[in-house]
């Protein structure tokens, strides 16, 4: 077989990372339409004018919609029959997270965590974030990046409950963060929830939650009940749009699960802003790409 | 909920008119702050190079490129104004500024020099950069360069919102109202969720 050129994967990689900083996925676009229309309370309306307008301007001007190019993350999954090189593709990932901001150009927001040093690259040691995965019967290579801004970062929070607290204290976990957050992550977006898995994990799955387009259940009925009883407890707060009231506090509650150990019943959120960005490339062997959500 | 559309600098009066809940746009000059253009003022003592007075102050790192000595905007949103409590009352007593506008909020100290003074807290919805970019007509100047993109920025905007009263002049904070009433549904909300 010939060769793969990996410059397409490079080239993907800047331009998800760009596309998914202008151009808001439908699914985000209909939930905020969605969300508008139920919206009772005046202020909380002109919330989502102001935030249309936004989107429009971003659509036309091909421009950011945030100023908060946020930090660079990549979910990569390869199918069984895609000819790969991991080490290629990582090195891809990187220098393309790095492309698309010195040759849009915006701001890089890495920086490193002692000296406060910005690259002005948006990577960095550990940066961009990757995470591979593998999918049987598919030959293509599956890229789904997502610019993570430090709003709604910031108001992360995990805890490594016990068995005996049950899933009533993962429920109340989630309400009280989200009361606790208010306005700081630019509500209304998507509450990542990660439940069971290892402490590393289930902060991970909370980041896959929030990275499911928007609405989309899970598939365990149980999960998916659980997700619509923290939505609409949760918008029960009247948080509304932005912290400042309102009917509308969340577009979605989505959870992902992992199993845990038996001493241990771990919860995490992870939050996302109401432009909730993402951006995926998928490519085949023949080196054809096709960009989406 | 009125809805107003004022100039800046702003005059007290212009000021105290506003309630929590109003809805502001406004022309005229807009100053942008960030974490480090206050430290550079108050713990390092740089007095500011140009008159705050009156004026509306919004927490930001813009991105700019100057071409020739002239600065262009790129992308100018609003960050998370939280971190910044700590310089406001300050801000407000000593430099007289009469609008805060950023996200998220500030606590007790800000509200109260906001009554003293004669000073808001107008939200803008975070997130809406594109918007905010477009309402900003032209970057005036740069003081203090060398701290970019942390710098003190003087934009000139048109028709700039919608921005909420979230804290205003008489002592009312939307943030802690909304809070308080979220607290207060609680006990029922923890009731049908089974928690």
């Amino acid at each position: 077989m010939k060769d793969f050129d990996y410059r397409i994967v490079e080239e993907a990689a800047k331009q998800t990372y760009i596309r998914a900083l202008c151009d808001l996925p439908p699914d985000v676009r209909i939930a905020l339409k969605k969300a508008y229309d139920r919206e009772t309370k005046p202020t909380a309306r002109a919330v989502f004018e102001a935030i249309f307008r936004t989107i429009e301007i971003a659509d036309r001007d091909k421009t950011l919609i945030c100023q908060d190019t946020g930090l660079p993350i990549y979910k990569v999954k390869i199918g069984s029959m895609f000819p790969w090189n991991g080490a290629r593709i990582k090195k891809c990932l990187y220098e393309g997270a790095k492309r698309a901001t010195l040759e849009f150009p915006f701001r890089s927001s890495s920086t490193h965590p002692l000296t406060r040093v910005n690259p002005q690259t948006s990577v960095g040691v550990g940066l961009p974030v990757i995470y591979f995965d593998f999918e049987e019967d598919s030959d293509s290579l599956d890229i789904l990046m997502a610019p993570k801004g430090s709003g709604s970062e910031n108001m992360s929070k995990m805890q490594m409950f016990y068995p005996a607290h049950g899933v009533k204290a993962l429920k109340k976990f989630v309400l009280d963060t989200v009361i606790e957050t208010g306005a700081n992550p630019c509500p209304p977006g998507i509450i990542g929830v990660g439940i069971g898995g290892t402490a590393d994990l289930v902060m991970k799955l909370a980041k896959d939650a929030i990275m499911r387009p928007v609405g989309q259940r899970h598939p365990d009925p149980e999960i998916a009940r659980m997700e619509e009883e923290l939505e609409e407890a949760i918008n029960a707060t009247g948080r509304g749009p932005m912290g400042l009231g309102g009917d509308v506090s969340t577009l979605a509650v989505h959870i992902e699960m992992a199993y845990t150990h038996i001493t241990q019943n771990p919860v995490a959120v992870n939050t996302q802003c109401w432009p909730a960005r993402r951006a995926r490339a998928v490519i085949s062997p023949d080196g054809g790409v096709q960009y989406g959500y | 909920m009125a809805e107003y559309h004022l100039k800046s600098p702003f005059s007290e009066e212009d000021i105290r008119k506003l309630k929590a809940g109003d809805i502001v746009y406004f022309d005229g000059l807009l100053f942008g702050i960030r974490d480090l253009t206050q430290i550079y003022m108050f713990d390092q003592n740089h007095e500011p190079p140009v008159s705050l007075a009156g004026a509306a102050c919004i927490h930001t790192a813009p991105s700019l490129r100057k071409v020739g000595d002239k600065w262009e905007k790129i992308c100018v949103g609003t960050t998370t104004s939280t971190r910044m409590e700590r310089f406001t009352p300050e801000l407000i007593s000593r430099y007289g500024v009469r609008a805060i506008i950023g996200k998220g909020g500030l606590y007790q100290g800000s509200l109260d020099a906001m009554k003293k003074y004669g000073a808001v807290y107008l939200a803008i919805v975070g997130g809406s950069a594109a918007l905010e970019t477009q309402q900003i007509e032209e970057v005036e100047a740069v003081y203090w360069e060398h701290l970019h993109p942390e710098a003190l920025y003087q934009f000139r905007v048109k028709n700039f919102g919608p921005l909420t009263v979230a804290m205003d002049s008489h002592g009312r904070n939307l943030y802690e109202e909304v809070k308080a009433e979220a607290l207060k549904r609680l006990p029922e909300i923890y009731e049908k969720l089974g928690v």
